[in-house]
């Protein structure tokens, strides 16, 4: 099993733990994985993107053309980093509005995450809302883990901080049930 | 039993720091280094081990201190930044010569791209330099075994060991084994030998005679030689030419995928380079012996490429076949490998749109210092400096950014070209807390001798943010938490022999106004003067009792939408609402910090009562 995964968003925004989430979650699942992260002066509200590999793979970076999936944080993203996926790929996008260019995906999926997590009074928690629409999604085969994966993940991250993993979990599951 | 753990590059480096029973470990901040000794310092808590660990004041202290430490027979290691490795050549040079005792690992973090730099720089031309060994690691996995590699390499030739990961290795995350911590000398034991620890300059020309031999027989050392991955099968066709292609670093982790997907990994010799100087001489002979045509693919300079002395079948940088500049993309490097192997290969790249560009956190102190500094002094010069506040840039309020502490000796130079002349412009100076400690307190000593006529606006937000907060020598605090003395920049400012010394909270920006006005009429008469404008940053979690209460901001109607505020204060919280010609307040950004509200000419930002 391959997969490479494309997060992008903008600094402040929590790409990174999305990223570590999933690549926590290949872990879990006894698979192989890479991350590549942005760090540094782009994380003060610039474009960040991360690189997801789960499986055999040697380098941390993907190849344009070459991703499975892209989870976009921003949809302005989609114009940067859409060329990252391949045919037949998917793609999950933060946004109220449907996105245009990606006619080569197999599936593009859109939610008002921002919207959203306003309503469930955690507005920063975007990145988990989308996660959860995600991994509801995206059909079981293009994804190498599930939302109860994930849930794991978080509970042993956050063990030692009940009130944070509540809402976390509350936001995963806001996304999911979208 | 220890399972597989997600670890970043960086913390990957500290856990093989830790394993391999470093004793004394230091750094200055700085990305893509940032991590190492953060992770250094959390292992080292988590597994109780009594070792020295500690952020220094700049990167030429922290190799002082770590090499002193290697001195006394203790395992130590310096890490930084490669611009950080710049500060610490002073050191590094000597140490080359003299040696070290117990392990001693020099790691510095190149930037290609650059991402987060001032220069694309290869900090394996500075090893060079220096004369001592450097390792290339390509991926977090293979950067934790080179430190036992490394520190078995500096015992056994008695030499300083450099480790040169760069961003992709740094900020990669991998699943890793982690290992057993082996305990080594726990004992500190100088011995005196001034011949070689102070060795005047005829016996440093006998440490140099030594250094060479030493460098002879590590080009020959086993455990660090070149790996073959990849060997030809089958006969060569009459008229085929031998191909090889040389990589390391992450260029190495890019290429063995890309063999693979471009199906050559039995049509072309690959190898891996662990330690591209020096370079193994056997190695050199064998690739002369064997190939017509070596490609050689590495990170940012030709540093395997220039010590291979058969310049014709050499393709790499100085032939042009691989860019001198930016970072190597696995895109590129496909195309590289598909051209140098004559076979088809389809490759994409990514539009060149610009993507975002950072900018000051919303509520930043930093924004409302230069708001009024624009304010104050308004045709003025504005030096800066490395941090946060570079993106001072944004408010066209930092006009020059050259290295860490260069604000204050730029600011003296700006002077003194101007001094002659009838109509001079004012100066303003901005530097971090973090940056000032760290190279400007010489520049501004200078500068009262001087007499040079500019005002320093130390930007104290009692921690170094860009690269994460770590403590700065006012802080109080150290690696792990651990209490410490702190250094006041007040006092420190006055002891330079600055007269005019002040401080105000950039949040009350109407004040720092003023307050930086009399600055300015003062240092045009007198000389240097100083404005600490104090506010803790809002990422540091260890600052948050020490912030205002966040107040709550309402546009009013008399907001025409005419965007001064978004122009000249570019607070990412305030959304232009072109259609209703007036700013909306973006609630999920809004920090609460009420700076706006000063900001505003027509007052039409206002604070809710009742908050
Ligand atoms: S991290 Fe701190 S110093 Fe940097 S932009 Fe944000 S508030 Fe300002
Ligand atoms: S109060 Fe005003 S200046 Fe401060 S963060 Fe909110 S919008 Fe920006």
């Amino acid at each position: 099993m391959k997969q490479q995964i494309i997060i992008s968003g903008v600094g402040g925004q929590g790409v990174l733990f999305v990223t570590r989430l999933l690549a926590e979650a290949a872990i879990l699942r006894g698979l192989p994985v890479f991350t590549s992260e942005t760090h540094g002066m782009a994380q003060r509200g610039g474009t960040v993107v991360s690189h997801l590999k789960v499986g055999e793979f040697s380098s941390p970076l993907i190849r344009p053309s070459c991703a499975d999936g892209l989870l976009a944080l921003k949809a302005e993203n989609v114009s940067l980093h859409g060329a990252y996926l391949n045919t037949g790929a998917w793609a999950v996008v933060n946004s109220s509005e449907p996105v245009s260019g990606l006619s080569d995906c197999s599936g593009v999926f859109t939610a008002d995450a921002d919207t959203y997590a306003q309503e469930i009074g955690t507005p920063k928690s975007v990145n988990l809302v989308l996660l959860g629409f995600a991994l509801a999604r995206i059909p079981k085969e293009n994804l190498f883990c599930t939302t109860d994966d994930v849930r794991s993940v978080m509970k042993n991250r956050l063990a030692n901080r009940k009130d944070m993993l509540d809402a976390s979990v509350k936001a995963l599951e806001t996304g999911h049930n979208k | 039993m220890n399972k597989r753990q997600l670890l970043l590059g960086n913390e990957a480096i500290a856990l093989g720091l830790i394993e391999n029973g470093c004793a004394v470990a230091t750094s200055y901040p700085g990305t893509p280094a940032s991590e190492i000794l953060a992770s250094v310092a959390s292992f080292q808590e988590k597994n109780a081990i009594s070792m020295h660990t500690q952020w220094a004041v700049n990167e030429k202290v922290a190799f002082e201190i770590a090499y002193a430490g290697c001195m006394t027979g203790l395992r130590a290691a310096v890490s930084m930044k490669q611009v950080g490795l710049n500060v610490a050549s002073d050191p590094l040079m000597s140490a080359a010569y003299m040696g070290t005792k117990g392990g001693f690992l020099v790691i510095s973090a190149d930037d290609p791209g650059p991402h987060s730099s001032q220069t694309e720089q290869d900090s394996r031309l500075m090893a060079m330099m220096a004369k001592i060994p450097v390792l290339d690691p390509d991926s977090p996995g293979q950067a934790k075994e080179m430190i036992t590699l490394a520190y078995n390499l500096s015992e056994k030739f008695k030499i300083p060991v450099m480790i040169r990961p760069t961003t992709r290795v740094c900020h990669a995350r991998q699943d890793i084994q982690p290992g057993e911590i082996v305990s080594h000398e726990t004992q500190a034991e100088f011995e005196k030998n001034p011949a070689r620890w102070a060795a005047t300059p005829k016996f440093r020309y006998q440490l140099h005679n030594e250094l060479e031999k030493k460098l002879a027989e590590i080009s020959a050392h086993k455990e660090t030689a070149p790996s073959q991955l990849s060997v030809v099968s089958g006969q060569l066709q009459p008229g085929q030419t031998t191909k090889a292609i040389v990589v390391s670093g992450v260029a190495a982790a890019h290429t063995k995928d890309i063999m693979k997907d471009l199906d050559l990994w039995d049509a072309v010799s690959l190898y891996q380079v662990l330690q591209p100087y020096p370079l193994h001489t056997e190695f050199i002979s064998h690739l002369i012996n064997t190939y017509d045509e070596i490609l050689i693919i590495e990170e940012t300079v030709g540093v395997i490429e220039m010590q291979i002395a058969d310049r014709h079948r050499v393709r790499g940088k100085l032939d042009g076949s691989v860019p001198k500049t930016g970072e190597l993309l696995p895109e590129n490097i496909q195309e590289i490998i598909a051209e140098f192997a004559g076979v088809q290969s389809e490759t994409a790249s990514l539009p060149s749109v610009p993507g975002r560009r950072p900018t000051l956190c919303a509520g930043c102190p930093h924004r409302a210092s230069f708001f009024a500094i624009k304010k104050a002094a308004k045709k003025g010069i504005y030096t800066s400096d490395i941090g946060c506040y570079t993106l001072g840039l944004n408010l066209g309020a930092v006009d020059t950014v050259l290295c860490m502490g260069a604000a204050i000796s730029q600011a003296a130079g700006f002077y003194h070209a101007y001094k002659h002349q009838e109509k001079r412009p004012d100066i303003v100076a901005t530097i971090g807390d973090s940056t000032f400690f760290h190279a400007g307190v010489p520049a501004l000593i200078d500068a009262v001798v001087q007499d040079v006529r500019f005002v320093l606006v130390i930007l104290d937000n009692r921690t170094t943010a860009m690269t994460g907060s770590q403590p700065t020598p006012a802080t109080g605090a150290g690696a792990c938490g651990e209490p410490l003395v702190s250094v006041d920049i007040a006092p420190l400012v006055q002891g330079c022999g600055v007269k005019f010394c002040r401080e105000c909270d950039p949040y009350k920006t109407d004040e720092l106004i003023s307050l930086l006005k009399e600055a300015v009429a003062y240092s045009r008469e007198h000389g240097p003067a100083v404005v600490i404008a104090k506010h803790p940053c809002l990422l540091d979690r260890t600052l948050r009792g020490e912030q205002h209460q966040p107040v709550k901001i309402e546009v009013t109607d008399t907001c025409d939408g005419c965007g001064y505020c978004v122009k000249h204060f570019e607070c990412p919280a305030l959304v232009p609402d072109e259609a209703e010609e007036r700013v909306n307040i973006d609630a999920i950004l809004c920090s609460g910090c009420g700076v706006c509200v000063q900001v505003c000419p027509k007052e039409s930002l206002s604070i809710v009562s009742g908050q």
